[in-house]
Protein backbone atom coordinates (compact mmCIF):
# COMPACT_ATOMS: atom_id res chain seq x y z
CA UNK A 1 0.00 0.00 0.00
CA UNK A 2 1.10 3.24 -0.59
CA UNK A 3 0.07 6.11 1.34
CA UNK A 4 0.48 9.27 -1.15
CA UNK A 5 -1.55 7.48 -3.36
CA UNK A 6 -4.09 6.53 -0.56
CA UNK A 7 -4.16 10.14 0.58
CA UNK A 8 -4.28 11.13 -3.32
CA UNK A 9 -7.38 9.02 -4.19
CA UNK A 10 -9.35 9.92 -0.86
CA UNK A 11 -9.42 13.87 -1.72
CA UNK A 12 -10.21 13.06 -5.11
CA UNK A 13 -13.19 10.73 -4.23
CA UNK A 14 -14.27 14.03 -2.20
CA UNK A 15 -13.73 16.31 -5.46
CA UNK A 16 -16.23 13.51 -7.53
CA UNK A 17 -18.52 13.98 -4.67
CA UNK A 18 -18.85 17.73 -4.81
CA UNK A 19 -19.74 16.90 -8.94
CA UNK A 20 -22.82 15.73 -7.36
CA UNK A 21 -24.34 18.95 -5.59
CA UNK A 22 -22.38 20.92 -8.48
CA UNK A 23 -24.48 19.35 -10.92
CA UNK A 24 -27.49 20.44 -8.87
CA UNK A 25 -26.89 23.52 -9.24
CA UNK A 26 -26.08 23.80 -12.48
CA UNK A 27 -28.76 22.16 -13.78
CA UNK A 28 -31.02 23.86 -11.57
CA UNK A 29 -29.93 27.42 -12.67
CA UNK A 30 -31.33 26.18 -15.70
CA UNK A 31 -35.04 25.29 -15.03
CA UNK A 32 -37.54 27.27 -14.35
CA UNK A 33 -38.42 28.74 -10.54
CA UNK A 34 -40.85 26.77 -9.98
CA UNK A 35 -39.13 23.34 -10.82
CA UNK A 36 -35.50 24.70 -8.94
CA UNK A 37 -36.12 22.60 -5.34
CA UNK A 38 -37.34 19.48 -7.64
CA UNK A 39 -34.16 19.61 -9.93
CA UNK A 40 -31.75 19.93 -7.06
CA UNK A 41 -33.78 17.37 -4.92
CA UNK A 42 -32.63 14.86 -7.72
CA UNK A 43 -29.11 15.13 -7.53
CA UNK A 44 -28.70 15.38 -3.98
CA UNK A 45 -31.23 12.30 -3.58
CA UNK A 46 -29.24 10.43 -5.64
CA UNK A 47 -26.30 11.06 -3.22
CA UNK A 48 -27.98 9.79 -0.26
CA UNK A 49 -29.86 6.64 -2.17
CA UNK A 50 -27.17 5.94 -4.82
CA UNK A 51 -24.38 5.58 -2.43
CA UNK A 52 -26.35 2.79 0.02
CA UNK A 53 -27.07 1.10 -3.09
CA UNK A 54 -23.63 0.70 -4.32
CA UNK A 55 -22.39 -0.37 -1.21
CA UNK A 56 -24.97 -3.09 -0.55
CA UNK A 57 -25.02 -4.30 -4.43
CA UNK A 58 -23.96 -2.05 -6.99
CA UNK A 59 -20.05 -2.39 -5.89
CA UNK A 60 -20.12 -6.40 -6.28
CA UNK A 61 -22.28 -6.37 -9.09
CA UNK A 62 -19.69 -4.03 -10.67
CA UNK A 63 -15.99 -5.43 -9.44
CA UNK A 64 -17.09 -9.02 -7.99
CA UNK A 65 -15.53 -12.05 -9.96
CA UNK A 66 -16.00 -12.00 -13.56
CA UNK A 67 -19.61 -14.00 -14.87
CA UNK A 68 -19.08 -14.43 -18.57
CA UNK A 69 -17.63 -11.36 -19.60
CA UNK A 70 -20.66 -9.58 -18.18
CA UNK A 71 -21.36 -8.91 -14.65
CA UNK A 72 -19.44 -9.35 -11.29
CA UNK A 73 -20.57 -11.78 -8.60
CA UNK A 74 -21.74 -11.54 -4.95
CA UNK A 75 -17.89 -11.73 -3.78
CA UNK A 76 -18.40 -8.33 -2.27
CA UNK A 77 -21.95 -8.25 -1.68
CA UNK A 78 -22.35 -5.68 1.64
CA UNK A 79 -19.09 -4.97 0.88
CA UNK A 80 -17.97 -8.34 2.33
CA UNK A 81 -14.44 -8.53 2.47
CA UNK A 82 -13.90 -4.93 1.16
CA UNK A 83 -11.87 -3.45 4.13
CA UNK A 84 -8.56 -1.81 5.08
CA UNK A 85 -6.23 -4.61 3.19
CA UNK A 86 -5.93 -3.78 -0.72
CA UNK A 87 -7.86 -5.18 -3.63
CA UNK A 88 -6.60 -7.99 -5.35
CA UNK A 89 -4.65 -6.43 -8.71
CA UNK A 90 -4.81 -2.72 -7.06
CA UNK A 91 -2.13 -3.10 -4.61
CA UNK A 92 -2.00 0.68 -3.70
CA UNK A 93 -4.64 1.03 -2.16
CA UNK A 94 -7.25 -0.15 0.46
CA UNK A 95 -9.87 -1.12 -0.70
CA UNK A 96 -12.06 0.92 0.63
CA UNK A 97 -10.64 3.43 -0.98
CA UNK A 98 -10.69 2.26 -4.29
CA UNK A 99 -14.50 1.07 -3.58
CA UNK A 100 -15.46 4.43 -2.31
CA UNK A 101 -13.71 6.92 -4.63
CA UNK A 102 -15.77 4.14 -7.58
CA UNK A 103 -19.01 5.29 -5.27
CA UNK A 104 -19.17 8.76 -6.06
CA UNK A 105 -18.60 7.49 -10.25
CA UNK A 106 -21.54 5.27 -9.68
CA UNK A 107 -23.54 8.72 -7.94
CA UNK A 108 -23.22 11.42 -10.43
CA UNK A 109 -23.87 8.98 -13.48
CA UNK A 110 -27.44 9.04 -12.49
CA UNK A 111 -27.77 12.29 -11.67
CA UNK A 112 -26.63 13.38 -14.86
CA UNK A 113 -29.61 11.11 -16.08
CA UNK A 114 -32.20 13.80 -14.69
CA UNK A 115 -31.27 16.58 -17.09
CA UNK A 116 -33.47 14.83 -19.37
CA UNK A 117 -36.39 14.47 -17.47
CA UNK A 118 -36.91 17.31 -15.33
CA UNK A 119 -39.68 19.56 -14.61
CA UNK A 120 -41.94 16.86 -15.51
CA UNK A 121 -41.16 13.63 -13.76
CA UNK A 122 -42.79 12.13 -10.16
CA UNK A 123 -40.21 11.95 -7.21
CA UNK A 124 -41.46 8.42 -6.47
CA UNK A 125 -41.09 7.18 -9.86
CA UNK A 126 -37.90 8.83 -10.28
CA UNK A 127 -36.81 7.28 -6.83
CA UNK A 128 -37.20 3.77 -8.03
CA UNK A 129 -35.77 4.02 -11.49
CA UNK A 130 -32.86 5.73 -10.07
CA UNK A 131 -32.27 2.35 -7.94
CA UNK A 132 -33.04 -0.11 -11.05
CA UNK A 133 -30.85 1.86 -13.05
CA UNK A 134 -27.92 1.57 -11.40
CA UNK A 135 -28.66 -2.20 -10.57
CA UNK A 136 -28.63 -3.12 -14.27
CA UNK A 137 -27.30 -0.59 -16.55
CA UNK A 138 -24.59 1.54 -14.24
CA UNK A 139 -23.24 -2.05 -12.60
CA UNK A 140 -23.11 -4.03 -15.73
CA UNK A 141 -21.46 -0.87 -17.48
CA UNK A 142 -19.14 -0.49 -15.10
CA UNK A 143 -17.99 -4.50 -14.86
CA UNK A 144 -17.68 -4.23 -19.00
CA UNK A 145 -14.96 -1.55 -18.92
CA UNK A 146 -13.15 -1.33 -15.40
CA UNK A 147 -14.34 -4.92 -14.10
CA UNK A 148 -13.06 -7.15 -15.72
CA UNK A 149 -15.77 -7.51 -17.91
CA UNK A 150 -15.95 -8.05 -21.91
CA UNK A 151 -15.42 -4.50 -23.25
CA UNK A 152 -12.32 -4.43 -20.89
CA UNK A 153 -11.17 -7.97 -22.63
CA UNK A 154 -11.83 -6.43 -26.07
CA UNK A 155 -9.37 -3.83 -25.65
CA UNK A 156 -11.57 -0.36 -25.46
CA UNK A 157 -10.28 2.34 -24.08
CA UNK A 158 -11.98 4.51 -21.28
CA UNK A 159 -9.80 5.90 -19.15
CA UNK A 160 -12.43 7.53 -16.47
CA UNK A 161 -15.75 6.92 -17.99
CA UNK A 162 -16.28 8.13 -21.53
CA UNK A 163 -18.59 5.49 -21.70
CA UNK A 164 -19.53 4.67 -18.22
CA UNK A 165 -20.56 7.69 -16.89
CA UNK A 166 -21.43 9.95 -20.04
CA UNK A 167 -22.34 7.95 -22.84
CA UNK A 168 -24.24 5.53 -20.84
CA UNK A 169 -26.12 8.34 -18.71
CA UNK A 170 -26.74 10.15 -22.47
CA UNK A 171 -28.19 7.05 -24.12
CA UNK A 172 -30.41 6.53 -20.88
CA UNK A 173 -31.78 10.41 -20.69
CA UNK A 174 -32.54 9.85 -24.53
CA UNK A 175 -34.78 6.96 -24.16
CA UNK A 176 -36.24 8.59 -21.01
CA UNK A 177 -36.77 11.47 -23.00
CA UNK A 178 -38.76 9.85 -25.68
CA UNK A 179 -40.66 7.85 -23.25
CA UNK A 180 -41.82 10.63 -20.91
CA UNK A 181 -42.84 13.37 -24.05
CA UNK A 182 -42.41 16.91 -24.08
CA UNK A 183 -43.02 18.80 -21.41
CA UNK A 184 -46.50 20.92 -21.25
CA UNK A 185 -46.06 24.03 -23.10
CA UNK A 186 -42.36 23.38 -25.02
CA UNK A 187 -42.38 25.07 -28.31
CA UNK A 188 -45.23 27.05 -27.08
CA UNK A 189 -44.25 29.14 -24.19
CA UNK A 190 -40.41 30.39 -23.79
CA UNK A 191 -38.79 27.72 -21.01
CA UNK A 192 -35.46 30.16 -19.76
CA UNK A 193 -33.00 29.62 -17.22
CA UNK A 194 -34.20 31.23 -14.04
CA UNK A 195 -30.83 31.85 -12.50
CA UNK A 196 -27.59 31.62 -14.84
CA UNK A 197 -24.96 32.89 -11.95
CA UNK A 198 -26.32 29.66 -9.95
CA UNK A 199 -25.77 27.05 -13.35
CA UNK A 200 -22.17 29.39 -13.83
CA UNK A 201 -21.27 27.96 -10.37
CA UNK A 202 -22.10 24.72 -10.68
CA UNK A 203 -20.08 23.95 -13.86
CA UNK A 204 -17.41 25.87 -12.00
CA UNK A 205 -17.78 22.82 -9.08
CA UNK A 206 -17.79 20.44 -12.29
CA UNK A 207 -14.67 21.63 -13.39
CA UNK A 208 -13.15 22.04 -10.58
CA UNK A 209 -14.48 18.09 -9.58
CA UNK A 210 -13.12 16.69 -12.43
CA UNK A 211 -10.09 16.85 -11.68
CA UNK A 212 -10.64 14.49 -9.01
CA UNK A 213 -12.70 12.26 -11.62
CA UNK A 214 -9.58 12.03 -14.44
CA UNK A 215 -6.59 12.55 -12.21
CA UNK A 216 -7.72 10.32 -9.63
CA UNK A 217 -8.89 7.63 -12.32
CA UNK A 218 -5.11 7.09 -12.53
CA UNK A 219 -5.42 5.55 -9.01
CA UNK A 220 -2.04 6.57 -8.20
CA UNK A 221 -0.85 10.18 -7.38
CA UNK A 222 2.13 9.75 -10.17
CA UNK A 223 2.87 11.20 -13.39
CA UNK A 224 0.03 9.85 -15.39
CA UNK A 225 -2.15 11.75 -12.81
CA UNK A 226 -0.96 14.43 -13.59
CA UNK A 227 -1.06 14.37 -17.14
CA UNK A 228 -4.64 13.39 -17.09
CA UNK A 229 -5.25 16.48 -14.91
CA UNK A 230 -3.43 18.98 -17.31
CA UNK A 231 -5.25 17.32 -20.30
CA UNK A 232 -8.62 17.47 -18.48
CA UNK A 233 -8.07 20.90 -17.78
CA UNK A 234 -6.45 21.65 -21.45
CA UNK A 235 -9.51 20.42 -23.37
CA UNK A 236 -12.11 21.74 -20.88
CA UNK A 237 -10.34 25.57 -21.90
CA UNK A 238 -10.39 24.64 -25.46
CA UNK A 239 -14.36 23.56 -25.59
CA UNK A 240 -15.29 26.49 -23.87
CA UNK A 241 -13.73 28.94 -26.72
CA UNK A 242 -14.82 26.38 -28.88
CA UNK A 243 -18.65 26.22 -28.06
CA UNK A 244 -18.34 30.29 -27.59
CA UNK A 245 -16.91 31.40 -31.02
CA UNK A 246 -19.37 28.72 -33.15
CA UNK A 247 -22.27 30.24 -31.07
CA UNK A 248 -21.08 33.81 -31.60
CA UNK A 249 -21.26 33.54 -35.30
CA UNK A 250 -24.19 31.48 -35.32
CA UNK A 251 -26.59 33.68 -33.03
CA UNK A 252 -24.25 36.90 -33.23
CA UNK A 253 -23.72 37.31 -29.18
CA UNK A 254 -21.05 35.35 -27.22
CA UNK A 255 -23.47 33.84 -24.33
CA UNK A 256 -22.61 32.68 -20.74
CA UNK A 257 -24.36 29.91 -20.80
CA UNK A 258 -22.63 28.86 -23.73
CA UNK A 259 -18.87 29.18 -22.54
CA UNK A 260 -20.07 27.06 -19.37
CA UNK A 261 -21.62 24.61 -21.35
CA UNK A 262 -18.82 24.13 -24.18
CA UNK A 263 -16.49 23.38 -20.45
CA UNK A 264 -18.77 20.86 -19.71
CA UNK A 265 -18.71 19.28 -23.18
CA UNK A 266 -14.70 19.80 -23.48
CA UNK A 267 -15.12 18.03 -19.46
CA UNK A 268 -16.93 15.18 -21.06
CA UNK A 269 -15.36 14.59 -24.24
CA UNK A 270 -11.79 14.42 -22.88
CA UNK A 271 -12.93 11.74 -20.04
CA UNK A 272 -12.31 8.60 -22.10
CA UNK A 273 -9.02 10.33 -23.36
CA UNK A 274 -7.44 12.05 -20.18
CA UNK A 275 -4.85 9.26 -19.43
CA UNK A 276 -4.06 8.08 -23.03
CA UNK A 277 -3.67 11.48 -24.99
CA UNK A 278 -0.44 14.37 -25.17
CA UNK A 279 -2.34 18.10 -24.03
CA UNK A 280 -2.14 19.47 -27.65
CA UNK A 281 -4.48 16.92 -28.99
CA UNK A 282 -6.46 17.29 -25.79
CA UNK A 283 -6.55 21.07 -26.95
CA UNK A 284 -8.32 19.36 -30.36
CA UNK A 285 -10.55 17.44 -28.87
CA UNK A 286 -11.68 19.64 -26.53
CA UNK A 287 -11.94 22.51 -29.44
CA UNK A 288 -14.25 20.13 -31.37
CA UNK A 289 -15.99 18.86 -28.69
CA UNK A 290 -17.07 22.43 -28.19
CA UNK A 291 -18.88 22.67 -31.52
CA UNK A 292 -19.95 19.27 -31.96
CA UNK A 293 -21.67 19.16 -28.39
CA UNK A 294 -23.38 22.75 -29.23
CA UNK A 295 -24.64 20.94 -32.65
CA UNK A 296 -25.53 18.40 -30.77
CA UNK A 297 -27.82 20.78 -28.58
CA UNK A 298 -29.49 21.98 -32.13
CA UNK A 299 -30.30 18.03 -33.10
CA UNK A 300 -33.05 18.03 -30.29
CA UNK A 301 -35.05 20.56 -32.62
CA UNK A 302 -34.62 18.49 -35.43
CA UNK A 303 -35.93 15.00 -34.07
CA UNK A 304 -38.15 16.41 -32.09
CA UNK A 305 -37.38 15.06 -28.35
CA UNK A 306 -37.62 17.47 -25.54
CA UNK A 307 -34.16 16.62 -23.54
CA UNK A 308 -34.61 19.57 -21.15
CA UNK A 309 -31.28 20.33 -20.29
CA UNK A 310 -29.19 18.82 -23.00
CA UNK A 311 -27.81 15.46 -21.82
CA UNK A 312 -27.68 13.93 -25.03
CA UNK A 313 -25.81 16.79 -27.04
CA UNK A 314 -23.36 17.40 -24.74
CA UNK A 315 -22.66 14.15 -22.76
CA UNK A 316 -23.73 11.66 -25.32
CA UNK A 317 -21.98 13.69 -28.16
CA UNK A 318 -19.72 14.78 -26.00
CA UNK A 319 -18.91 11.42 -24.88
CA UNK A 320 -19.11 9.65 -28.50
CA UNK A 321 -16.63 11.63 -29.50
CA UNK A 322 -14.40 11.47 -26.83
CA UNK A 323 -14.45 7.68 -26.82
CA UNK A 324 -13.43 7.81 -30.73
CA UNK A 325 -10.89 10.38 -30.60
CA UNK A 326 -9.04 7.93 -28.18
CA UNK A 327 -8.74 5.99 -30.81
CA UNK A 328 -6.79 8.66 -33.12
CA UNK A 329 -4.79 10.14 -30.28
CA UNK A 330 -3.78 7.50 -27.86
CA UNK A 331 -0.32 6.77 -27.31
CA UNK A 332 1.16 4.44 -25.05
CA UNK A 333 3.85 6.59 -24.35
CA UNK A 334 1.70 8.65 -22.30
CA UNK A 335 0.43 5.40 -20.95
CA UNK A 336 1.82 2.04 -21.45
CA UNK A 337 -1.46 0.28 -20.07
CA UNK A 338 -3.27 1.52 -22.86
CA UNK A 339 -2.44 1.29 -26.95
CA UNK A 340 -1.64 3.58 -29.52
CA UNK A 341 -4.84 4.98 -31.29
CA UNK A 342 -4.84 5.39 -35.38
CA UNK A 343 -2.40 8.77 -35.50
CA UNK A 344 0.24 6.41 -33.88
CA UNK A 345 -0.06 3.74 -36.25
CA UNK A 346 -2.89 1.71 -35.12
CA UNK A 347 -6.09 2.19 -37.01
CA UNK A 348 -7.62 -0.88 -34.95
CA UNK A 349 -8.03 1.19 -32.14
CA UNK A 350 -10.58 3.12 -33.69
CA UNK A 351 -12.56 0.15 -34.44
CA UNK A 352 -12.48 -1.01 -31.27
CA UNK A 353 -13.88 2.36 -29.90
CA UNK A 354 -16.18 2.37 -32.18
CA UNK A 355 -17.33 -0.90 -30.99
CA UNK A 356 -17.34 0.26 -27.65
CA UNK A 357 -19.47 3.19 -28.71
CA UNK A 358 -22.60 0.93 -30.41
CA UNK A 359 -22.66 -1.50 -27.59
CA UNK A 360 -22.92 1.45 -24.74
CA UNK A 361 -25.53 3.12 -26.57
CA UNK A 362 -27.37 0.26 -27.61
CA UNK A 363 -27.35 -1.68 -24.02
CA UNK A 364 -28.30 1.33 -21.87
CA UNK A 365 -30.73 2.63 -24.68
CA UNK A 366 -32.71 -0.91 -24.39
CA UNK A 367 -32.21 -1.71 -21.04
CA UNK A 368 -33.34 2.12 -19.75
CA UNK A 369 -36.68 1.74 -22.02
CA UNK A 370 -37.32 -1.58 -20.39
CA UNK A 371 -36.81 -0.24 -17.24
CA UNK A 372 -39.06 3.09 -17.69
CA UNK A 373 -41.66 0.66 -18.55
CA UNK A 374 -41.57 -1.09 -15.49
CA UNK A 375 -41.36 1.97 -12.88
CA UNK A 376 -44.51 3.47 -14.86
CA UNK A 377 -46.45 0.38 -14.28
CA UNK A 378 -45.66 0.09 -10.54
CA UNK A 379 -46.06 3.64 -9.94
CA UNK A 380 -45.99 6.27 -12.65
CA UNK A 381 -43.66 8.48 -13.94
CA UNK A 382 -44.97 11.52 -15.34
CA UNK A 383 -46.73 14.02 -13.54
CA UNK A 384 -50.10 15.30 -14.11
CA UNK A 385 -50.66 18.72 -15.77
CA UNK A 386 -51.82 20.27 -12.93
CA UNK A 387 -48.61 19.36 -10.93
CA UNK A 388 -46.43 19.93 -14.12
CA UNK A 389 -48.12 23.61 -14.21
CA UNK A 390 -47.85 24.09 -10.46
CA UNK A 391 -44.21 23.12 -10.58
CA UNK A 392 -42.69 20.21 -8.71
CA UNK A 393 -41.47 22.49 -5.99
CA UNK A 394 -44.73 22.98 -4.98
CA UNK A 395 -46.38 19.79 -6.06
CA UNK A 396 -43.98 17.06 -4.98
CA UNK A 397 -41.96 18.62 -2.25
CA UNK A 398 -44.20 21.10 -1.01
CA UNK A 399 -41.73 23.56 -0.46
CA UNK A 400 -40.85 27.26 -2.66
CA UNK A 401 -37.33 28.03 -3.92
CA UNK A 402 -37.42 31.48 -3.32
CA UNK A 403 -39.71 33.50 -0.58
CA UNK A 404 -39.78 36.91 -2.51
CA UNK B 1 -60.27 63.98 -6.47
CA UNK B 2 -58.04 62.54 -9.65
CA UNK B 3 -55.81 59.56 -9.56
CA UNK B 4 -52.06 59.83 -11.67
CA UNK B 5 -51.15 56.95 -12.87
CA UNK B 6 -47.34 57.19 -14.62
CA UNK B 7 -46.02 54.25 -16.59
CA UNK B 8 -42.47 55.05 -17.80
CA UNK B 9 -38.66 54.31 -17.32
CA UNK B 10 -37.52 52.72 -14.48
CA UNK B 11 -34.48 54.78 -14.17
CA UNK B 12 -36.50 57.90 -15.01
CA UNK B 13 -38.57 56.98 -11.08
CA UNK B 14 -35.83 59.26 -9.12
CA UNK B 15 -36.25 62.41 -11.10
CA UNK B 16 -40.66 62.17 -11.31
CA UNK B 17 -39.98 61.86 -7.36
CA UNK B 18 -38.07 64.45 -6.60
CA UNK B 19 -39.74 66.50 -9.13
CA UNK B 20 -43.35 65.68 -7.77
CA UNK B 21 -41.88 66.53 -3.94
CA UNK B 22 -40.59 69.92 -4.78
CA UNK B 23 -43.81 70.58 -6.23
CA UNK B 24 -45.43 70.00 -3.00
CA UNK B 25 -46.95 66.53 -3.11
CA UNK B 26 -46.69 64.12 0.08
CA UNK B 27 -46.82 60.75 -1.37
CA UNK B 28 -47.07 58.29 -3.87
CA UNK B 29 -47.03 54.55 -4.84
CA UNK B 30 -44.47 52.81 -6.95
CA UNK B 31 -44.29 49.54 -8.67
CA UNK B 32 -42.16 47.35 -11.07
CA UNK B 33 -44.09 46.56 -13.83
CA UNK B 34 -43.48 45.16 -17.80
CA UNK B 35 -45.65 45.93 -20.51
CA UNK B 36 -45.02 47.21 -24.07
CA UNK B 37 -46.47 49.93 -26.18
CA UNK B 38 -44.48 50.86 -29.90
CA UNK B 39 -40.89 50.01 -27.93
CA UNK B 40 -39.96 47.22 -29.02
CA UNK B 41 -38.64 44.08 -26.88
CA UNK B 42 -35.14 42.49 -26.97
CA UNK B 43 -34.14 39.07 -28.03
CA UNK B 44 -32.39 36.66 -25.53
CA UNK B 45 -29.98 33.29 -26.31
CA UNK B 46 -30.14 29.96 -24.26
CA UNK B 47 -28.03 27.31 -25.97
CA UNK B 48 -28.53 28.59 -29.74
CA UNK B 49 -31.90 28.79 -28.97
CA UNK B 50 -33.63 32.52 -29.79
CA UNK B 51 -36.45 33.64 -27.70
CA UNK B 52 -38.03 36.83 -28.13
CA UNK B 53 -39.01 38.65 -25.06
CA UNK B 54 -41.93 41.79 -25.53
CA UNK B 55 -42.12 43.16 -22.06
CA UNK B 56 -39.70 45.92 -20.83
CA UNK B 57 -39.68 46.27 -17.59
CA UNK B 58 -41.04 49.93 -16.47
CA UNK B 59 -42.00 51.60 -13.28
CA UNK B 60 -45.51 52.81 -12.60
CA UNK B 61 -46.26 55.52 -10.47
CA UNK B 62 -49.74 55.88 -8.58
CA UNK B 63 -50.91 59.13 -6.80
CA UNK B 64 -54.45 61.05 -5.77
CA UNK B 65 -54.40 64.73 -5.64
CA UNK B 66 -56.83 67.18 -5.34
CA UNK B 67 -58.53 68.14 -8.60
CA UNK B 68 -57.17 71.86 -9.17
CA UNK B 69 -53.88 70.19 -8.89
CA UNK B 70 -54.22 67.63 -11.31
CA UNK B 71 -53.21 70.03 -14.28
CA UNK B 72 -50.02 71.21 -12.96
CA UNK B 73 -48.51 67.85 -11.62
CA UNK B 74 -49.33 66.30 -14.90
CA UNK B 75 -47.34 68.85 -16.41
CA UNK B 76 -44.33 68.11 -13.88
CA UNK B 77 -44.59 64.53 -13.97
CA UNK B 78 -44.55 65.29 -18.26
CA UNK B 79 -41.51 67.55 -17.59
CA UNK B 80 -39.43 65.03 -15.24
CA UNK B 81 -39.86 61.58 -17.40
CA UNK B 82 -39.51 62.93 -20.62
CA UNK B 83 -36.47 61.66 -22.80
CA UNK B 84 -38.50 62.30 -26.59
CA UNK B 85 -37.49 58.48 -27.50
CA UNK B 86 -40.26 56.10 -27.57
CA UNK B 87 -40.90 54.55 -24.36
CA UNK B 88 -41.37 57.43 -22.15
CA UNK B 89 -44.70 56.11 -21.76
CA UNK B 90 -48.00 57.53 -20.53
CA UNK B 91 -50.04 59.15 -17.82
CA UNK B 92 -53.45 57.82 -17.02
CA UNK B 93 -55.92 60.35 -15.11
CA UNK B 94 -59.16 59.05 -13.71
CA UNK B 95 -61.93 60.42 -11.03
CA UNK B 96 -61.56 59.01 -7.69
CA UNK B 97 -64.50 59.02 -5.56
CA UNK B 98 -63.54 58.64 -2.01
CA UNK B 99 -60.15 58.69 0.38
CA UNK B 100 -60.20 57.56 3.64
CA UNK B 101 -57.08 58.09 6.20
CA UNK B 102 -57.10 55.04 7.95
CA UNK B 103 -55.24 56.54 11.41
CA UNK B 104 -57.85 59.46 11.58
CA UNK B 105 -60.90 58.58 9.62
CA UNK B 106 -60.16 61.89 7.90
CA UNK B 107 -62.14 61.65 4.28
CA UNK B 108 -62.07 63.79 1.22
CA UNK B 109 -59.62 66.25 0.33
CA UNK B 110 -57.90 66.53 3.49
CA UNK B 111 -57.15 63.09 3.54
CA UNK B 112 -55.18 62.91 0.36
Amino acid sequence: MNAADTGFILICAALVMFMTPGLALFYGGMVRAKNVLGTVMHSMVILGVVSIVWAVIGYTLSFGSDIGGLIGGMDFFALNGVGLEPKEGVDNLPHLAFMVFQCMFAVITPALITGAFAERIKFTGFLLFTVLWVIFVYSPMCHWVWGGGWLAGFGALDFAGGAVVHMSSAASALACAIYLGKRSGYGKQPFMPHNLPLTVLGAAILWFGWFGFNAGSALAANGLAASAFTTTHMAAAAAAIGWMVVEWIHRGKPTTLGFVSGAVAGLVAITPAAGFVTVMPAIVIGLLAGGICYGGVLLKHLFGYDDSLDVVGIHGLGGTWGALATGLFATTVVNEAGSNGLFYGNPGQLWIQFVSVVATWAFCFVMTMILLKIVDVVCGLRVNSEDENKGLDVSQHSEVGYQL
Amino acid sequence: MKKIEVITRPYKLDEVKEALTAAGIKGMTVSEVKGFGRQRGHTEVYRGAEYQVDFVPKVKIELVVEDALAAEVIKTIQNAARTGEVGDGKIFVSHIEEVVRIRTGETGNSAV
